[in-house]
């Protein structure tokens, strides 16, 4: 699994975090997501595709191709 | 042809945590529906969670309350008014919501956790030496999220009374336009005044982070109190009626309360915050909306201009996400339910709530045990006529 994250979109609701906590950060500044690990292991899979899809602002995208 | 349905609708007699008969049935037939709105206005009325999601996430749809057609609940543009971002479009949207959201990242909203917590401890303190039975709205559920929303902002707390009253003024549906503009006006100033002495005498709170803002030349004053206004009154009634319809309706399924008082599981606690989101979705007014261009969508057609209403209490209940949807479970995952919207307005506070209510239902029910109605259901005040909805009293003893 690759993960994508679009900082442009991004609202900084901070659901991704809460989430995935090992996956997905926030700048300190402006609560902006930061992609702490973009090939997670397998066993994260399942929550970084809950953290995609309840993203409000489609800022997160996730390949399964890699 | 039917008569057009009036929107908002009434809940069913009895059924208080219940979102409108009348929208149940519409879900069941059509995902979208025209309705006619209070003034007299016509809007799409969503009620699915799919499309509701699809269309909040949509760019061709615009959050632009000045723009015609939009679906308003109450008279706008004005000052006083808590409009601020909310109700803007990116880019501005973004730039301003993007100058508040430092201090809600998961990572500083968990450091105010231990801050929170002897809130809730010191307020039951006092409710357990006090007289009862006692009306938990004004004795808790009020005050918590008051207390925390003044530090985070830097207001002071001992004015907790004309914010308070002003906010229940502006968010009930029923007041009179210049009465609503009156208490905008009133909150405005006091914001106003606030930045005023923070520009002279910043401290480490947001509102001072926002004078920084505005002797750079990136803010007006006038921008920041009035998101100062937004977030003061958001900040503390949706909370507040989180804690007293939850309590209320945890006290109607008491198999339930027994699961958080005696678990203490933070993971349950968590799941139990979301469930009780999804169930009573408190901002029952509904998303507004109006369209930009013309939007296919559920084989029908919303036309620019058109103003779109998104209910997100009835999507919460929409059985093909969430399987029993009219049953309290706090068993089970809730995650997505849009009880806090949904695309790049949602909700920025949400990391705060959150905390906030898994601290208080993780703390109140154990630390009272016996908590129970000072009165029946029948004799609660529920407040149909509030923008975000809730309980005006909640007499408890224990």
């Amino acid at each position: 699994m690759k993960v994508f994250v679009d900082q442009d979109k991004c609202c900084g609701a901070g659901t991704c975090v809460m989430l995935a906590p090992d996956v997905f950060d926030q700048r300190d500044e402006d609560g902006i997501v930061v992609l702490l690990d973009g090939q997670p292991s397998e066993g994260l899979h399942p929550i970084v595709r809950e953290a995609a899809n309840v993203c409000p602002a489609g800022a997160i995208t996730v390949s399964d191709n890699a | 042809m039917t008569s057009m349905l009036e929107f908002p609708m009434a809940r069913a007699a009895g059924c208080p945590f219940d979102p409108p008969p009348a929208m149940q049935t519409l879900r069941e037939q059509t995902p979208l529906t025209r309705v006619r709105i209070s003034d007299g206005k016509t809007a799409w009325l969503v009620t699915r969670y799919a499309e509701q999601r699809a269309l909040l996430a949509d760019p061709r749809v615009s959050s632009d309350v000045t723009r015609p057609g939009y679906p308003s609940p109450m008279p706008v543009g004005e000052r006083g008014a808590p409009v601020s971002f909310i109700l803007m479009d990116d880019p501005e949207h973004a730039r301003l919501r993007r100058m508040v959201t430092a201090p809600f990242t998961i990572k500083r909203i968990e450091a105010m956790r231990p801050g929170v917590q002897k809130i809730v401890d010191d307020l039951i303190d006092d409710l357990l030496a006090g007289p009862k039975p006692v009306d938990l709205v004004e004795a808790f559920a009020l005050p918590v999220p008051s207390l925390v929303i003044c530090q985070l902002l830097g207001v002071p707390y001992a004015d907790h009374d004309f914010f308070q009253d002003n906010s229940k003024v502006i968010i009930n549906r029923e007041t009179a336009p210049e009465e609503r503009r009156a208490a905008g006006d009133r909150l405005y100033a006091y914001l106003d005044r606030l930045v005023g002495e923070k520009l002279d005498n910043p401290g480490d709170d947001l509102l001072s982070g926002l004078t920084q803002r505005i002797r750079d030349g990136e803010l007006a004053r006038s921008d920041a109190a009035q998101m100062g206004v937004l977030m003061l009154i958001a900040g503390h009634e949706t909370t507040a009626n989180m804690i007293a319809l939850g309590t209320l309706a945890l006290l109607q399924h008491p198999d339930q309360l027994a699961l958080l008082r005696e678990s203490g599981d933070p993971k349950l606690v968590a799941g139990a915050v979301e469930e009780l989101l999804r169930y009573l979705n408190i901002t029952h007014s509904g998303r507004r909306r109006v369209a930009l261009q013309d939007i296919e969508i559920a084989g029908q057609v919303i036309r620019a201009g058109e103003g779109i209403i998104l209910a997100n209490d009835i999507a919460n209940r929409d059985p093909s996400v969430f399987e029993d949807p009219d049953r309290l479970d706090l068993r089970r995952d809730a995650r997505r339910h849009v009880a806090f919207g949904f695309g790049v307005h949602q909700c920025l506070g949400q990391p705060l709530a959150r905390m906030e209510l898994q601290v208080v239902y993780d703390t109140l029910y154990r630390r009272i045990p016996t908590l129970r109605l000072a009165t029946t259901l029948e004799e609660i005040p529920f407040k149909h006529d509030g923008a975000v909805y809730g309980v005006y009293e909640l007499p408890v003893t224990w």
